[in-house]
């Protein structure tokens, strides 16, 4: 058969390595920077190195940069060589290239400017996710065009993983971004409170799933084999691990928000789909390392096959971890503390990092035509990386669980024996050995960053590397060749219906409990005495928001004894519904704050809000001086107002015309008040009179009627 | 956009864990008679799929 020359082009896989290597030194720095702010509140110099505004900044630093230039890297490197062709479109490439890194600039700018959605992955405003939806599609086409351009009759399961990403991430995105801009870099959640909080989580655990998790897979079926010199242990449990995995991880959203306001049935159905899960996971990993069975010598001499065991080891356990967090007796201790925390990272510093890291020593070398420089400085990178990842996460188990028990700890007399801030101090010691062992992660990342340099030097880059392939025999030709007793390879050579048949498949667990969270009134029962903001507090909570206070402080009381003993009544969804976004958090840095209302006067947030310390004597959260001169743009009012009664919050017609009037009332208000309780003239217009008024009302709806509301419930039970 | 309810609640709820039992045994137990029914020989073909560049790019490979 007459062979095709074509040529594979390692550019772009060279430009993609770079960025993500770059990337990945600024956001492992970020999150080093953040953990010494915990230790060091003085390191938050200005609004825009709080660490609200620092750790979104590390987390999509680290999710969408480095691990999202890594997917890309290793699919354009495999996916030209498992379909035998070049890229479909050099320009394409080149766009997405490019495109990807200005996204990420932008995001790196606004995020610390304090332009945020205010959920968690999901920050970037409007405009930002407009461009990831566009360059997405384009890495889409390119991708789906360069399959359909083939040569290779067959689909390898990396592929499957590949095409799964792209379709469920341009889902997810799409949806959990609605939102109604109220100027260029402002905007509002279509969704609200529970409903928004469902949504943001089915999202929020599927960029776990579908970026950190998927592409990965994918890249692990290709690169392990290619390292091991190999083929895959089993072809058929990939398969059904692939199946697996994307039908059941869509629904496991819920296991974010146990024992929060959420329905209870959407979180038992997170409950189970989450332990089912296990076993796809496992099949995974399994597949992973038994790929090396009887080759466990040339793990002990190859540093690329040492990352990438370490990589699926690190997968094992957090996909063991994760549906045993899920269990709602274990997420009662786990949630809200830094065990979470140091869940993630087994996830993302020995998972993605290690994949990465021994993919990038795999083909560096390769494209550029060399041997890695200095296999001594590999294996001293990965040692140093994997006790880094050690004494990263141990203190923070250990700090979780501490925390957690002292959250619940009550005296013999039944009062509770902790107040909050005596637990953060406790576990301070551990949050400095954590970004100890962050630092050793960085050490040997820099490490990499040498050896990879060096590497490059003297190499030469193979732009565009020589292949020759059959072309691929027609479709219709195969199909009668291979009529009746191949029926099952239907789906595994045509990749348009596998786009389709996995877009289904994980459109199914959304919709079973996001529609019916939508649509069903039982699920969010109203409480008559919540009513929308008033302007000067919708100001305020965009402070909350634009501040990243969700970062630290949650706004949800789970119905514990000691939740409800130290914040107040359990929350319930009714509370929730003008709150568009929901700012439920995931993290207790800091207090829950869902009943912050009222619990203390103006002046004591005034003080707090200037310097945290000389409230609350050892407190860690930043100090926000700037909030007695900076002032908010009443201007927006209208323009807020007509936003949020699109959203359908109930203000009356025309509304929006005095709503200032009503802002400047309760602005002065609050201003009398500090002149009298704390002697200091302050403007009326500033963000502390906004952001005190924001907290003022917190959680206080439902107590505005309290006895008739807890008669009622008294009465429902 | 308006997000209201518009169901008080959803008739014949009771059957919804049947179908859904349903349709996860049925995709579990198609996934898996799938991934069984394969030939061996189209098995070893897939799993060689990634090595196959040996034959083309050998000179890079042998690192």
């Amino acid at each position: 058969m007459q062979l095709e020359k074509f040529s594979y082009d390692n550019k772009i896989v060279k430009m993609f390595a770079f960025a993500t290597i770059l990337w990945g030194m600024v956001g492992f720095l970020a999150g080093l920077f953040a953990a010494l702010q915990l230790v060091f509140p003085e390191l938050n110099f200005t609004a825009e190195t709080t660490y609200g505004r620092v750790r979104p900044l590390h987390t999509n630093a680290a999710i969408f940069a480095f691990v999202g230039n890594g997917i890309f890297m290793g699919v354009y490197y495999s996916l030209q060589r498992l379909c035998k062709a070049r890229l479909w479109s050099d320009k394409l490439s080149y766009f997405h290239f490019w495109g990807w890194q200005t996204i990420i600039v932008a995001a790196a700018v606004t995020l610390l400017l304090g332009f945020t959605q205010g959920k968690e992955y999901a920050e970037l405003e409007w405009p930002i996710d407009i461009a990831i939806a566009v360059v997405w599609v384009a890495f889409g086409i390119n991708m789906m065009m360069t399959i359909l351009k083939r040569r290779e009759s067959h689909l390898y399961v990396a592929i499957w993983f590949y095409i799964a990403t792209w379709v469920t991430v341009a889902m997810l995105h799409i949806v959990n971004s609605g939102a109604i801009p109220l100027h260029f870099m402002k905007s509002y959640s279509v969704y609200a409170g529970m409903q928004d909080a469902l949504v943001q989580w089915w999202y929020g655990h599927n960029a776990v799933a579908f970026f950190l998790t998927t592409p990965y897979l994918g890249l692990m079926y290709y690169f392990l084999p290619k390292a091991a010199n190999r083929p895959i242990y089993s072809y058929r449990l990939s398969i059904i691990h692939f199946w697996a995995l994307i039908f059941i991880y869509i629904w496991a959203g819920p296991h974010h928000l146990l024992y929060t306001s959420l329905p209870d049935w959407a979180q038992s159905l997170g409950v189970v789909f989450s332990v089912m899960l296990i076993f796809p996971s496992w099949g995974g990993m399994i597949n992973g390392l038994f790929t090396l069975r009887g080759a466990w010598d040339k793990v002990r001499e190859d540093p690329v096959l040492k990352f990438m065991v370490v990589a699926v080891t690190a997968y094992g356990m957090a996909t063991f971890e994760g549906p045993m967090m899920s269990l709602k007796n274990v997420n009662a201790i786990s949630h809200y503390t830094d065990w979470t925390v140091a869940h993630v990272h087994v996830g993302t510093l020995g998972w993605n990092g290690f994949l990465t890291f021994g993919v990038l020593y795999w083909l560096i070398p390769r494209i550029f035509q060399t041997k890695m420089y200095s296999t001594k400085l590999m294996n001293a990178h990965f040692w140093i990386g994997t006790l880094g990842i050690i004494i990263y996460v141990i203190p923070l188990y250990w700090a979780g669980w501490t925390q957690s028990i002292m959250w619940k700890t009550f005296t013999a007399d039944g009062v509770l024996q902790y107040n909050f801030l005596e637990t953060v101090t406790h576990i301070l010691p551990m949050y400095g050995l954590r970004a100890f062992g962050g630092f050793l992660f960085i050490i040997g990342a820099g490490i990499m960053v040498y050896n990879i340099m060096k590497t490059v030097q003297s190499g030469q880059l193979l732009d565009n590397e020589a292949a020759e392939a059959a072309p691929r025999p027609s479709l219709i030709s195969t199909d009668k060749k291979y009529q009746g007793a191949h029926w099952h390879r239907w789906i595994e050579r045509r990749p348009i219906q596998l786009l389709v048949l996995s877009l289904i498949l994980v459109s199914i667990g959304g919709l079973v409990q996001i529609v019916p969270a939508f649509l069903v009134k039982s699920n969010v029962p109203t409480i008559p005495s919540v009513q929308p903001y008033t302007p000067l507090e919708l100001h305020g909570r965009d402070i909350y928001i634009q501040d990243g206070c969700y970062n630290c402080h949650s706004q949800m009381i789970r119905p514990f004894r000691d939740e409800v003993a130290r914040y107040g009544d359990y929350s319930k969804a009714g509370e929730f519904v003008y709150d568009h976004p929901f700012q439920w958090g995931s993290k207790r840095t800091g207090p829950d704050l869902a009943r912050v209302g009222g619990k203390y006067p103006d002046s004591w947030h005034y003080y707090h809000m200037i310097d945290p310390t000389s409230m609350a004597p050892g407190s860690i959260m930043p100090a926000y001086p700037w909030m007695v001169w900076k002032e908010i743009n009443v201007d927006l009012t209208p323009g807020m107002i007509r936003v949020m009664q699109s959203l359908g919050v109930p203000y009356p017609e025309g509304y929006d015309q005095i709503a200032i009037d009503d802002l400047y009332e309760q602005a002065n208000e609050i201003a009398d008040n500090l002149k009298n309780q704390t002697g200091e003239n302050v403007l009326a217009t500033s963000e502390i009179v906004a952001i005190i008024a924001y907290l003022q009302r917190l959680g206080t709806d439902v107590s505005k009627e309290g006895p008739a509301v807890e008669k009622q419930e008294v009465e429902e039970q | 956009m308006k997000f209201i309810n518009y169901l008080e609640t959803i008739t014949g709820i009771a059957v919804f864990p049947f179908i859904s039992l349903a349709i996860f045994f049925l995709f579990f137990t198609g996934v898996i008679i799938y991934a069984l029914a394969i030939r061996k020989e189209t098995i070893e073909e897939l799993k060689q799929i990634p090595l196959d560049n040996h034959k083309v790019d050998s000179d890079v490979e042998n690192n």
